[in-house]
């Protein structure tokens, strides 16, 4: 643990009442922890796509207007807001790392990047495949479509960079600053419908007003999302800690592992 | 129920290019997502054992 890091646990005594939470800032104290957490997630997110699909396809009924390519929504809204909440995570995952120096937060945005790049990839190939039959187009140069594919291209871009760089220590920084810089994007994807005129249309579901949609249709909607949150969740962890490994594979920890799983 | 027949069901009302190639390109990609990362988690568990071995035996030549 860094200075900084250890300071403030040192602050945040576990005889307060409460989890010390920097106990699982070290990668020795995580690795077991989220293998323990993985099917935890794993396993509902396939229930709940399964339960999502079915509401889908049997229990949502066909739209007056769109006819049955409507059912594309409850694909493309999940992956749209997992593109943008794995974003925001992977930007909070960089601070961490720039204030506390913790090199977990580092490996957590690292193992959140591809699974953010793909749902990126997955809304707009499910927004094209939508927009085609609803708007006549595959693709169109609107404001809520163009921010999207800058989202792709800053997870790509992260990616890139920390792959090139060998010193994992500065790839790290440099990755997080650039993390941090594109994450103004997310609120312009956000917002993008209410600051220019898109083709796009506007926020199905928003907090402050009732859903524009069939009660039965956000259901499905909603409970495809947390599928794919419980996937990524899962995902995820695999990756960190596969990643944990080839990052930490010469310190004790690690040793102690491969031996005891012999 | 929405559908009389299974051929119903995959004509999606004449939209079923685009419904289905929305929900298979998914599919596709998380199946492989798990596959990539499920192989990266064993590729690494398996290179350290290796590694071990081989600092087993190095250490053996040794005495």
């Amino acid at each position: 643990m860094t200075a900084p890091a250890k300071a403030l646990a040192e602050k945040l005594p576990e005889s307060r009442g409460g989890i010390n939470w920097f106990k699982y800032a070290s990668p020795q104290t995580f690795y077991p922890l989220a293998g323990k957490l993985i099917p935890l997630f794993g396993w509902p997110a396939l229930a709940l796509a399964l339960v999502g699909l079915y509401l889908s396809f049997f229990v949502a009924p066909t739209d007056a207007t769109q006819g049955e390519s409507y059912r594309i929504i409850f694909i493309h809204v999940p992956a749209a807001w997992m593109s943008m909440i794995i974003y925001l995570a992977m930007a909070f995952w960089c601070a961490v790392g720039l204030i506390f120096n913790t090199r977990l937060s580092f490996m957590m945005s690292q193992a959140l990047a591809p699974t953010g790049a793909m749902w990126t990839f997955i809304a707009l190939w499910t927004g094209a495949l939508w927009g085609k039959p609803t708007w006549g187009a595959w693709w169109v140069w609107d404001a809520r479509l163009t921010s999207e594919l800058i989202l792709l291209f800053l997870y790509l871009g992260y990616m890139a960079l920390v792959a090139a760089i060998d010193d994992p220590r500065r790839a790290d920084r440099a990755g997080a600053v650039v993390a941090l810089v594109g994450a103004i994007n997310v609120p312009i994807i956000y917002f993008s419908v209410k600051w220019w005129n898109t083709l796009h249309q506007g926020a199905s579901v928003s907090v402050t007003s009732a859903p524009k949609m069939a009660s039965i249709m956000l259901a499905g909607m909603l409970v495809m999302a947390l599928a794919a949150w419980a996937y990524s969740v899962a995902v995820v962890l695999v990756r960190v800690r596969a990643l944990m490994l080839e990052r930490e594979r010469n310190t004790d920890w690690v040793a102690q592992l491969v031996e005891s799983s012999r | 129920m929405n559908w009389a027949s299974a051929g119903e069901f995959w004509a999606m009302g004449g939209k079923g290019l685009y419904v289905w190639g929305s929900f298979a390109v998914t599919l596709a990609c998380v199946l492989a997502e798990i596959a990539l990362v499920r192989g990266r988690f064993a590729g690494v568990r398996k290179r350290l054992a290796r590694m071990r071995v081989a600092a087993d035996r190095g250490a053996n030549d040794e005495t």
